[in-house]
């Protein structure tokens, strides 16, 4: 018998932030499957959700073997582009020069659709790792340079004018002031690099590739497998949220001082 | 960049001396701001001698370059002519022995309380046991015993601005420059602050300059009080204040005290501008 008690904990459980999303994708599912029951959608247009289950079932071990390789470029992507990137954010945000002349371009090439010179990295590099490892870095460079540009610039003149009164060195400044000043916007720049650098590694799969989820999806597009392709998907998003929860997990260490990671109460006095 | 001299003034009987003499020279100074619309002159030509452990306050209205003063005595902006001696040496660059309290208290969110306090010795590279020591001693004394391991968002306004007194006053300068340190905080911290402050400069003899908004503020803290004209700012006059040390709160009722903040008020009233 349930007693008040049970009732309030399950309150409790159903209203938690872990199960809000659920509950969610949960609602989603159902209408997506009385959506396709009601207006009769055949399964080549749009598979049911059991059938999308039972394809991640049965093609479990293959969709799992194939994300390593998609996991492995999306990461050396994603790697590349955070190193690259706050590099590239430093010396954007240390010298007008280098601004004036890089940041326009950089812009710039941001209007180029990766999809389309994808190609030519399979051209250049042939059909292995390396050019789903740039598609990935090229997708996830963008956000992590302007979110570390503004967080470098965004140091404010009484905290430059203090470094400066106790002649603290270009080097000191950097290291003790812009450095873990600009972490929380370089987090925020790796979050969404990172959900990037999937759709990065996956593009350069589309073009070139024996192996790998884009591989797969791909294929199973050509065979009208959409059960398969859709399971390749949830597989992908499910990277997309894994990824983004390590790099939130890594955020919470490296900055637990921020305001958006303050879980303590004020204790003021 | 040796000459690093951090000793406790107040403790040092030899320069007993002379105690009143001419530690910050300002000769002749100006300053312009060259914009794209042109220059803005901020500063006419300044001259003003501060003596050692004297604590002088600057009144003026807003953007009358009170800053402007702070920050070239500072050494870090360059006068456009004229120049400021410290200890008879020219300041061109960021010198060492000044403390610098800021509008804002610029904590590094990431630090705490007592290596925020620390930061100076770190940059300078002094001896991290002594100055710890020191920095314990200074964050006692300011009230914030307990909040060593305190991230700045856990304190109160008036908590993290004495912070970055404590902070100033780590590596031991002789001169403390303070830019509207109280200007962020309510009536009540504000007045407890500026009993702290007193008690600070009566403790360690530092020669202290305030830039203030606050005529009250000015008049109970400061040896002299400095006031200036509008933009571009000069010294219009200079007063002595005649009231004992130590100062109590109840001395803002006193006659003198009232009949001097009259009197500088009378320059803003002159002036049409009253902040």
């Amino acid at each position: 018998m349930a007693s008040p008690t049970h009732t309030a904990t399950l309150r409790r459980i159903l209203d938690s932030s872990w199960v809000r999303p659920f509950i969610f994708l949960v609602l989603i599912v159902v209408l997506w499957d009385v959506t396709i029951r009601v207006f009769k959608i055949p399964p080549y247009q749009i598979p049911a959700p059991a059938d999308v289950i039972r394809a991640l079932w049965v093609e479990r071990t293959r969709l799992l073997s194939e994300a390593v390789p998609t996991t492995t470029a999306t990461l050396a992507g994603f790697v590349l582009a955070a190193v690259f990137g706050i590099g590239m954010a430093m010396l954007i945000a240390g010298s007008r020069t280098v601004e004036s002349y890089v940041y326009p371009l950089l812009v710039f090439s941001q209007s180029i659709p990766k999809v389309a010179i994808a190609p030519l990295f399979v051209v250049w590099f042939g059909f292995g790792l390396v050019p789903k490892v740039i598609s990935a870095f090229l997708l996830g460079f963008f956000p992590v340079v302007v979110a570390g540009v503004q967080g470098f610039k965004s140091v404010d003149q009484d905290m430059r004018d203090l470094a400066r009164s106790m002649k603290a060195s270009r080097l000191q400044t950097f290291q003790m002031v812009s450095f873990p000043h600009a972490m929380p916007a370089i987090f925020a720049g790796l979050k969404v690099s990172v959900t990037l650098a999937v759709v990065g590694a996956v593009v350069g799969e589309f073009v070139g590739a024996n192996s790998g989820i884009g591989y797969v999806l791909q294929r199973s597009i050509g065979n009208f497998e959409l059960d398969v392709m859709f399971a390749a998907l949830v597989i992908l998003a499910l990277m997309g949220v894994v990824l983004f929860w390590l790099v939130d997990l890594v955020e919470r260490l490296l900055v637990p001082w921020h305001a958006s990671q303050r879980h303590e109460i004020y204790a003021t006095a | 960049m040796a000459q690093t001299r951090l000793k406790l003034v107040s403790g040092d009987g030899a320069e007993a001396t002379s105690p009143r003499r001419r530690l910050i020279e300002v000769d002749r100074l100006t300053k312009t701001y060259r914009t794209r619309d042109g220059d803005v002159p901020s500063l006419k030509p300044i001259d003003l001698a501060i003596r050692e452990g004297e604590f002088v306050a600057v009144v003026g209205p807003s953007g009358c370059g009170k800053s402007t003063l702070l920050k070239l005595m500072a050494g870090l902006i360059p006068p456009t002519s004229g120049e400021i001696r410290i200890d008879g040496k020219p300041v061109k660059e960021p010198p060492d022995d000044v403390g610098i309290v800021f509008q804002s208290p610029v904590l590094l969110a990431w630090r705490t309380v007592i290596r925020n306090v620390m930061m100076p010795v770190e940059v300078r590279r002094l001896d991290r046991e002594t100055h710890l020591a020191r920095a314990r001693k200074l964050i006692a004394t300011a009230g914030l015993e307990g909040f060593e391991n305190k991230y700045p968002w856990q304190l109160s306004g008036g908590m993290q601005q004495r912070t970055a007194i404590c902070r100033a006053l780590v590596h031991d300068p002789k001169i403390v420059l303070m830019d509207e340190p109280f200007g962020a905080l309510d009536a009540m911290t504000r007045e407890r602050m500026n009993l702290e402050l007193q008690r600070i400069h009566h403790e360690t003899q530092k020669t202290i300059t305030l830039i203030t908004h606050s005529i009250p503020e000015a008049v109970f803290l400061a040896d002299r009080v400095v006031v200036m004209t509008e933009r571009p700012g000069s010294i219009a006059a200079i007063y002595d204040v005649p009231l004992g040390r130590p100062r109590s709160l109840e001395m803002m009722g006193d006659p003198a005290f009232i009949a001097l903040s009259q009197k500088i008020r009378e320059h803003f009233y002159a002036q049409g501008h009253l902040d």
